[in-house]
C-alpha cells in the first residue's frame, strides 16, 4: 500500500468517525437529558446538566411510577417471546406442509398469505380489533393469536422459500423408515430450518416488540405495552413531564440495544435476508 | 410427499389458518364491505354505496392533503435514502480499520421503535427551533423535514447493509479486469459496481417506497399532524377518520379501501419491474 492510499483511508477513517458520532448524537442526548430536572429539558436540550439541572435518578422514578413501565416491560416480553414462538412453529409447520403436498388448497393458502404481506394494516385495523374483541382476544394470551395470523403472510412465504431448496430424499427417507408426517417434520425437517428459523424469530422480534398501534387498538384499554407506555406521557400538548419523557426513551432503548449487541450477526444475516425474500 | 392423509394436513395448517382467518381475511373482507355501509360498530352497518368515497374526497381536504403529503414524502425519502445508504455501503466496502464498528453504528437505529424515534426526534428539532422562537408544530415544511431527516437516520444503516451484500457480490475478477484495462475509479463505479448492485437498488427502492407510504408511528409521534392535520400522512389520517369522530367510521373505512389499493398498485409495479429484470440477466 502506498502512502497516498494510506492518507487517503485516514481521511476516511476520521470521516466515518465524525459520522459514527452524529449517528449516536440523538440518543446520547436523550440520555443526558433523562438526568436533566423536568423544566430544563425542552428549552436546553443541549445544555449539559449542571449542579442546578441534575435530578439523579428522579426521572426514571417518577417516569417508572406514571407509565406503569415494569408492567409494560413485563407485557412486552410476554407478548413478543410467545408470538415469535407460536409463529416460528405453527408457520414452519404450515409452510411445510402446503410446499410439500401440491393440492389446489395448498396454492390457494400460499397465495392468501402472500396476498396478506401487501395489505397495510389500517384497511383491517377497525375490523380486526373488534373481531378481537367479540371473540375475547382482547388480552396478552389472546393478542397472540392475532399476531400469529397477521404475521403468517411473511413468515409462510419464507419458510416456504427455504423449503422449496431442501432435497426430499430426506424426508423420504425417514416416511419408508416407519415415521409418520409428525415425526418426520419434528425430527428431520424443523432441525434443518435452524437457520431460517432464526431469520424469521428475528423479523417478527422487530416488529412485535415495537409495534404501536395493533396493541394499542386491541388490548391498549387495559394493558400497556411498551410503546403504549410511551405514547401514553405525551397526554395534552404542553403538560407532559419531559423528563419522565426521557426517562423512558431511555429505559425503552436499553433492552434494544441489549438484544442488537448480543445477537448481532444473526440480526444482520436475517435483514439480509429477509429483505432479498420479501 | 404428494400425499398426506387429511388429518395431518389439518395439524399442521389449521392453526395458522384459523389465526389467519380471524386476524385478517374475515376483517379485511368485512372492511371492503363496511367500505359501502355507514356503521359505528361491525353489527349496526346499512348499504350507502360508494358514498363513503365520495365523502372521503368532498368532506374535508385532509385525505387529499395527506395523499399529496405521504407521495412527496415518498420521493424524496427514496432519493435520499438510497443515494446515503449507497456512498456508505462504498465506504464500508474499502477495508478500511473499524468497518464493522461502524457499520453496527449505522444499522442500529433501525431496530428501535418508530413511538420511541418520534420523541428522540421531536427532541432535537425542537431544541434547534426553539432557538428562532417556534417548534416542529409551526409548519407542515418543518414537520416533512423531520420526518425525512428521521427516516433517513433509521432507514440508512438497513439500505447500507443491503447494498454491502449486492457490492460484496461482485466477482473481484469483473474490477481487476477494468482496472488493467486502464479504467479509473469513477468509470469501474459507473460501467461496474452501479450496473452490478441493480438488484439491491430495485430491493431497496421497493422497500423504502412502502415503508413510507404505510409510516405511522412515526409521524404520530413526532408531529401527530400538526399544525392541524397539515403533516398527516395518509395512515395517520385514515386513523384520525376512524377514531376522530363518530359516525365517520364509514369513511374511514373507504380511505383505507383507497389505501390498500394505492400500496398495492405500488407494490404490482415493482413486482413487474423485478420480473422483467430477472428476465433479461
Amino acid at each position: 500500500m502506498n502512502t497516498k492510499n494510506r492518507t487517503q483511508d485516514l481521511i476516511l477513517f476520521i470521516f466515518l468517525c465524525i459520522l459514527a458520532i452524529l449517528f449516536l448524537t440523538p440518543i446520547l442526548l436523550v440520555l443526558m437529558n433523562s438526568f436533566k430536572g423536568r423544566f430544563f429539558i425542552s428549552d436546553t436540550p443541549f445544555a449539559l446538566p449542571t449542579t442546578q439541572t441534575f435530578s439523579g435518578i428522579k426521572n426514571y422514578v417518577s417516569g417508572i411510577a406514571k407509565t406503569g413501565f415494569l408492567p409494560a416491560f413485563g407485557y412486552s416480553l410476554f407478548i413478543t417471546v410467545f408470538s415469535v414462538g407460536a409463529i416460528v412453529l405453527f408457520t414452519s409447520m404450515t409452510a411445510w406442509c402446503i410446499t410439500r403436498v401440491k393440492s389446489k388448497l395448498s396454492t390457494v393458502i400460499y397465495f392468501l398469505m402472500v396476498f396478506s404481506m401487501i395489505v397495510p394494516f389500517q384497511m383491517v385495523m377497525f375490523t380486526m380489533s373488534k373481531m378481537a374483541n367479540i371473540m375475547h382476544l382482547d388480552n396478552p394470551i389472546g393478542i397472540i393469536v392475532i399476531y400469529l395470523g397477521f404475521g403468517a403472510g411473511l413468515s409462510v412465504f419464507i419458510f416456504s422459500g427455504f423449503i422449496k431448496g431442501i432435497p426430499h430424499e430426506i424426508e423420504e427417507a425417514a416416511t419408508i423408515d416407519g415415521c409418520n408426517p409428525i415425526q418426520t417434520f419434528f425430527l428431520i425437517v424443523f432441525p434443518i430450518l435452524k437457520p431460517i428459523s432464526i431469520t424469521v424469530a428475528i423479523l417478527n422480534t422487530m416488529w412485535v416488540w415495537n409495534d404501536y398501534l395493533l396493541p394499542y387498538l386491541v388490548i391498549g384499554n387495559s394493558y400497556k405495552t411498551i410503546p403504549i407506555a410511551v405514547q401514553y406521557l405525551q397526554g395534552g400538548y404542553g403538560s407532559r413531564d419531559m423528563g419522565a419523557m426521557m426517562a423512558m426513551l431511555v429505559l425503552a432503548i436499553i433492552p434494544i440495544v441489549v438484544f442488537y449487541l448480543t445477537s448481532q450477526k444473526y440480526i444482520i444475516k436475517g435483514v439480509v435476508a429477509g429483505a432479498v425474500k420479501g | 410427499m404428494q400425499k398426506m392423509p387429511k388429518l395431518f394436513y389439518a395439524f399442521f395448517t389449521l392453526p395458522t389458518i384459523i389465526a389467519f382467518l380471524i386476524a385478517f381475511l374475515i376483517p379485511f373482507l368485512l372492511g371492503i364491505y363496511l367500505s359501502f355501509t355507514e356503521f359505528t360498530t361491525v353489527t349496526n352497518s346499512h348499504w350507502v354505496g360508494v358514498g363513503n368515497y365520495i365523502l372521503a374526497f368532498s368532506d374535508d381536504k385532509n385525505f387529499l392533503n395527506a395523499a399529496i403529503f405521504t407521495a412527496k414524502f415518498a420521493v424524496v425519502s427514496i432519493i435520499l435514502i438510497n443515494v446515503f445508504a449507497f456512498l456508505l455501503a462504498l465506504l464500508l466496502t474499502r477495508k478500511i480499520k473499524g468497518t464493522n464498528g461502524f457499520r453496527t453504528v449505522f444499522f442500529m437505529p433501525n431496530l428501535i421503535g418508530g413511538i420511541v424515534l418520534g420523541y428522540i426526534w421531536q427532541l432535537l428539532i425542537n431544541g434547534v427551533l426553539i432557538k428562532f422562537g417556534v417548534d416542529i408544530t409551526f409548519s407542515a415544511n418543518y414537520g416533512f423535514w423531520g420526518l425525512v431527516v428521521l427516516m433517513n437516520w433509521q432507514m440508512v444503516g438497513y439500505m447500507m447493509i443491503i447494498y454491502i451484500a449486492g457490492i460484496q457480490g461482485i466477482p473481484t475478477e469483473l474490477i481487476e479486469a477494468a482496472k488493467i484495462d486502464g479504467a479509473n475509479s469513477w468509470q469501474t463505479l459507473r460501467s461496474i459496481i452501479i450496473p452490478m448492485v441493480m438488484p439491491a437498488v430495485t430491493i431497496c427502492t421497493f422497500l423504502t417506497v412502502t415503508n413510507s407510504f404505510k409510516l405511522f408511528d412515526q409521524n404520530l409521534a413526532l408531529t401527530a399532524g400538526a399544525p392541524g392535520r397539515a403533516s398527516a400522512m395518509l395512515a395517520l389520517d385514515i386513523f384520525n377518520t376512524f377514531y376522530g369522530r363518530v359516525g365517520s367510521e364509514g369513511v374511514g373505512q373507504a380511505k383505507a379501501v383507497m389505501f390498500f389499493i394505492i400500496v398495492g398498485l405500488i407494490v404490482m409495479l415493482q413486482l413487474l419491474l423485478t420480473r422483467k429484470r430477472e428476465v433479461e440477466s
